[in-house]
Formats: C-alpha cells, sequence, structure tokens
C-alpha cells in the first residue's frame, strides 16, 4: 500500500505542521495528501484540537494563594507574602 | 512574557545577586505561578509540587549569584524546576526513571498504532469536565518524563522551540523529535478517551 507509506513519512512532520513552522515545500506536500487521504486529515485535526485542549486548561493553574504564602515564609520573605487580595 | 504584565519594571539582575530582598520578592512573585505549574504537570501531586516549587526557588536564590545573563531568569528557573522535578522523581520512583532511559526509536511502530477516530465534533462541554481534565493531566502524567518536561515547557507554557532546548540543554532537534513523540502520545490517549466518550454520548 503505496499510500499507508506515504502517511507514515508524513507523520514526522506533522508536529511541524500545527506550529506553522514546516518548510514551504513540505507543507505543499502534505496539504495535497491531506487533500485525498481522510485519515492523516483526522490525524491533524485531533493533533491540534489536543494541544488546543491543553493550552485551555492552562490558565486553571494558578498557584493557590496558601502554598505561595508557605512558599514565602520557607524563603524567609515572610513579610512579602501577604500582600494579596483575592 | 505574560507573566510581567503586573508589573512595571523588570527584575533587577544585580539587586538579585546582591540578595535585595525585595527584588527577590519580586522574582517570587512573578515566577512562582510558572514554576508550581511545571512542578504540578511533572508530578501530578499538589504536595510533591509545594516540595519542588519551594525547592526550585531555594535553589536559585543560592545559585542567582552565578546567574549568566545570556539566558533570561524565566527559562533559567524553568530550568531549575524541570531538573528539581527529574530529581524528585528518581528519588520516588527509580525504576521508573530507569524504564524511561531506554530508547525508543521505533518510528514504524508509532505508526501502526495510530487510532483514528475523529472526536473534534464532541461538544465543548465535553473537554472542560473536571473527569476530562483529570484524565488530561493522567495522561499527560504518562507521558515519559523526556517527553513530558519538553511538552510541558513548549505546549503549556508557550516556550519556543529555541527556548525550550536553552532550558532543557538539548538541541533544537532534539526538542522537536521529542515534542512529535510527546504530541502524538498524548493524542492517542486523547483517541481512546474521546472515542469512548463518543460512543457513550451517542446512547445518551
Ligand atoms: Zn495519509
Amino acid at each position: 500500500m503505496n499510500k499507508v507509506h506515504h502517511c507514515k513519512e508524513l507523520v514526522s512532520s506533522l508536529s511541524d505542521y500545527v506550529d506553522g513552522s514546516l518548510s514551504e515545500e513540505l507543507c505543499l506536500e502534505l496539504e495535497k495528501h491531506l487533500l485525498d487521504c481522510e485519515n492523516c486529515t483526522v490525524v491533524v485535526n485531533t493533533l491540534k484540537k489536543t494541544i488546543d485542549i491543553v493550552q485551555e486548561q492552562k490558565t486553571q493553574d494558578k498557584i493557590p494563594s496558601d502554598v505561595k504564602q508557605r512558599l514565602f515564609y520557607r524563603l524567609n520573605l515572610a513579610e512579602f507574602g501577604k500582600e494579596e487580595t483575592p | 512574557m505574560s507573566e510581567e504584565q503586573n508589573f512595571d519594571e523588570p527584575l533587577n539582575i544585580e539587586a538579585l545577586k546582591t540578595g535585595d530582598r525585595h527584588e527577590l520578592a519580586k522574582m517570587v512573585e512573578l515566577y512562582s505561578d510558572q514554576v508550581y505549574r511545571v512542578a504540578l504537570k511533572m508530578l501530578n501531586n499538589p504536595s510533591d509540587a509545594e516540595d519542588v516549587l519551594q525547592e526550585t526557588f531555594i535553589k536559585a536564590m543560592r545559585a542567582i549569584k552565578n546567574f549568566q545573563e545570556r539566558s533570561t531568569i524565566s527559562t533559567w528557573l524553568y530550568r531549575i524546576a524541570v531538573n528539581e522535578s527529574l530529581m524528585f522523581l528518581r528519588k520516588q520512583k527509580p525504576e521508573a526513571v530507569v524504564i524511561e532511559e531506554e530508547p525508543q526509536n521505533n518510528e514504524d511502530q508509532d505508526y501502526s498504532a495510530i487510532q483514528v477516530v475523529d472526536w473534534c465534533c464532541l461538544p465543548e462541554k465535553e473537554f472542560l469536565s473536571s473527569e476530562s481534565r483529570a484524565h488530561l493531566n493522567e495522561a499527560i502524567q504518562n507521558l515519559p518524563a523526556k517527553f513530558r518536561s519538553v511538552f510541558i515547557l513548549r505546549d503549556i507554557e508557550g516556550l519556543s522551540i529555541r527556548e525550550t532546548a536553552e532550558a532543557l540543554n538539548l538541541t533544537e532537534t532534539n526538542v522537536k523529535t521529542r515534542l512529535l513523540r510527546a504530541r502524538m502520545r498524548l493524542r492517542e490517549d486523547l483517541t481512546q478517551y474521546y472515542g469512548e466518550r463518543m460512543a457513550e454520548v451517542k446512547n445518551e
């Protein structure tokens, strides 16, 4: 199966492709392939979605204020740790 | 970078080096979120992450005198945080780290394992549920540590390939290879998970 073989070769460029950093030549080749390869299209879309989901979650990860206070305390900087108002 | 937007002035490196308390506190204020986030993603355990957070800043305060300005404070702290996390893991589960040292070069195997399910069309709330978030954290945690650190810095913290390479002391090519592996593995994991969710949603 020639096509599957081609898919395999293209996998290594998918990461650069979703980052927009793939060389123009490879990008054209990949996009041409995507036009008639449903499987690779799904892989590209789910790869993009995976990265999107990860980035959406990022904003929810802030240091809890008690953890931060203990950090200031541990560093002997306790007087700087208490200014925060939620 | 966005971490600095609440502060009018960048850190004064000279003041940091002389141990100026205000400046050190400012460094903690500016960068504790990012250090905590990295530790939490590396270890997936809040109490372990807190240990690593504290160790990172203790080390940083000791080493700040030797800080070289060809790197930024941010990248430098990322580097310490990742190293401290790895050290923590080594202490906790030495056997896990040994397994990860083994080469994994079989690209063909990578492709034959690819699952093709288009789960992008699931309703957005599926991706936001707390169960789904917990699963994602677990999936990140399941990446081998050397892929995980690259993935965290690049895709969660948003560093460039060059900055990631600098923080982890890797070549850019190496970063790209590990990033591809990490992303594909994570995609694979989420495909499994959301593929099942798709079947369930259909039946609900
Ligand atoms: Zn294909």
